[in-house]
């Protein structure tokens, strides 16, 4: 058994999802190889050669450049035949590329899996995490996404592997990379960071949502929306928690102003310690929380802010 | 160009679902259903692009029970020109719906298949991009915006960090993120007239693929169940638990 683990980068270096991706990678038997497609992305590929694995392969041209599915589906289809598993983190970048690949190779897939039972028996949430299916796939080559926040990520080991250059030329597929519109922050990724504060449809305004950044500041947190956040306005789309959204599992969520619907705990109810604050006493939140505040989020925020100054 | 838009008849979004006691599933019996809410936003988007006259018919397409007919009839009120129900009782894998919906393309020659970025209860978000694979066609998945550009598509992209913007050669697969659009609600002359509207039924065999079993779901429990917590009466209070009891600050 060898598994490929397909690696999303930014080209400086590998995303922290694909970290968790080689975790779930290290649970299977056999060796693991690491595939970084892209262009000028030499960078990513060195950070992978302490990661425990026995290789990493480079597929570094122009065709490649935004890693669109088309051509990236193709060459991962024709390394395949070389690996029992195929593995990719559960993010955009995973889930547009990997049933691509599956369909190429004519094989089902198991998206978004929370657990390895057996090598090809694996555990993902179904309808929003409300139920938790055992799944075991039957076909010659398993096909996998991960959910990062059910794996630890690994670590940097001493053995550094080699990067092999593929020799492959990416194949046109009738896609255009046009433009980006990334998000800028200073904080950390919301779905790598240690405490995470989301903010609902209960903050009001956009305006209001700084009162939320001023506090991440202080937590060095990241800043999550429920969907009636983002729908309204308040907060930009990437930075939804929920099924629709990003998945996050941090040590510390504070819920402010958000009723707590399933889509949205379906993102966050894996959080080691949940905290709400909410002015309905009633609201759903509460009932997968930790520590609750009934109590106007206005008054609380700013208290919240003063009583954790150094 | 004709476009194809896809529905799936699941749970009712708003239904707290209950597992099986046996472990075997989740219970479906009596239970309200309804479109997949990303199916709609696909469905609406189909309507949109006719009334600005991009396209020349729209053609509704559901892989599923009889009972699916519902959902096909209501995106008909919604201004689908015609509906095809591939009948299946059991509800296949992604990748058999994929070979289906593949072969439809085949007999209806679309330019553009649009289809939800995922449905609410297998949460597989796979069909779009395995139908993109089968008929060599490229993708754009999670779009939040459409516009066409002579000969192409434009599509942006929801992705994790922030928006991508792709062009696509048509024919091409597109799949619905939430806020592409918001769907309309059907009046009633249009209900009524949607029942006029042809709808018509496949078999799997008609469409020359056979189903087959790619996983075996072993079992589906209830998720754990967390531990329930304790109101504090003020921040200060707040505080000092995230300092001293949870440890977290």
């Amino acid at each position: 058994m060898t598994t490929l683990v397909i690696a999303e980068h930014d080209a400086e270096g590998l995303k922290p999802a694909s970290l968790h991706a080689l975790a779930a990678a290290a649970r299977l038997d056999g060796e693991t190889d690491l595939l970084v497609m892209g262009q000028g992305c030499r960078a990513a590929a060195e950070a992978g050669t302490a990661l425990g694995v026995r290789q990493v392969l480079l597929a570094d041209e122009a065709g490649y450049a935004h890693q669109l599915a088309e051509p990236c589906a193709a060459l991962v289809t024709s390394l395949a035949g070389d690996y029992s598993h195929l593995l990719a983190p559960a993010t955009t970048f995973g889930k547009n590329l990997m049933p691509r690949v599956a369909a190429l190779l004519d094989v089902g897939m198991v998206a978004d899996i929370i657990a390895i039972e057996a090598e090809d028996t694996f555990v993902r949430p179904i309808y929003a995490g409300n139920a938790i299916a055992t799944v075991r796939s039957l076909d010659p080559i398993k096909v996998l996404t991960i959910r990062a926040t059910a794996f630890e990520a690994v670590t940097a080991g001493p053995d550094p592997a080699p990067v092999v250059e593929l020799a492959h030329p990416a194949e046109p597929g009738g896609s255009r990379f046009v433009t980006d519109a990334l998000a800028e922050s200073a904080r950390p990724e919301l779905t790598a960071a240690r405490v995470v504060i989301s903010g609902g449809r209960g903050l009001g305004s956009k305006e209001n949502f700084a009162l939320l950044e001023r506090l991440a500041d202080k937590l060095g947190a990241a800043v999550g929306a429920s969907r009636a956040a983002v729908d309204a306005g308040f907060a930009a789309n990437d930075m939804q928690v929920g099924q629709t959204g990003k998945i996050v599992a941090p040590e510390l969520y504070i819920a402010v102003g958000l009723s707590g619907a399933i889509q949205h705990l379906a993102g966050m109810k894996d959080s080691r310690v949940i905290v709400a604050i909410n002015k309905d006493g009633e609201a759903p939140i509460f009932q997968v929380a930790d520590y609750g505040l009934v109590a106007d989020l206005f008054d609380v925020l700013p208290e919240l802010e003063r009583q954790l100054a150094p | 160009m004709k476009v194809l838009v896809t529905i799936k008849r699941v749970i009712d979004y708003h239904v707290k679902i209950r597992v099986k006691a046996d472990q075997s599933g989740v219970d479906l019996a009596n239970v309200k259903m309804a479109a997949n809410p990303f199916c709609e936003i696909a469905v609406e988007e189909a309507v949109r692009m006719k009334e600005k006259g991009w396209v020349s018919e729209v053609v509704a397409v559901s892989v599923g029970p009889a009972a699916a007919q519902e959902q096909l009839r209501a995106a008909l009120a919604l201004g689908a020109d015609r509906a095809v129900l591939v009948q299946a009782d059991d509800f296949p894998e992604p990748l058999t719906v994929a070979r289906l919906l593949a072969s439809l393309c085949e007999r209806e020659q679309p330019g553009l298949v649009l289809l939800g970025k995922q449905s609410i209860d297998t949460d597989n978000n796979q069909v779009g991009q395995m139908l993109a694979a089968l008929n060599g066609w490229p993708q754009a998945t999670f779009a939040s915006h459409i516009e066409r550009e002579n000969d192409e598509l434009l599509v942006t992209r929801e992705v994790d960090g922030g928006l991508q913007t792709l062009a696509l050669a048509l024919p091409a697969v597109v799949t619905t993120d939430l806020r592409l659009n918001e769907p309309r609600y059907a009046s009633l002359p249009n209900i009524m007239k949607a029942k006029q509207k042809p709808l018509e039924t496949l078999t799997a065999d008609a469409l020359g693929v056979t189903p087959r079993v790619h996983s075996q779901l072993l079992k589906v429990t209830p998720p754990p169940v967390r531990q329930a917590g304790i109101k504090v009466a003020d921040v200060a209070e707040l505080v000092d638990k995230l300092k001293h009891e949870a440890k977290v600050i």
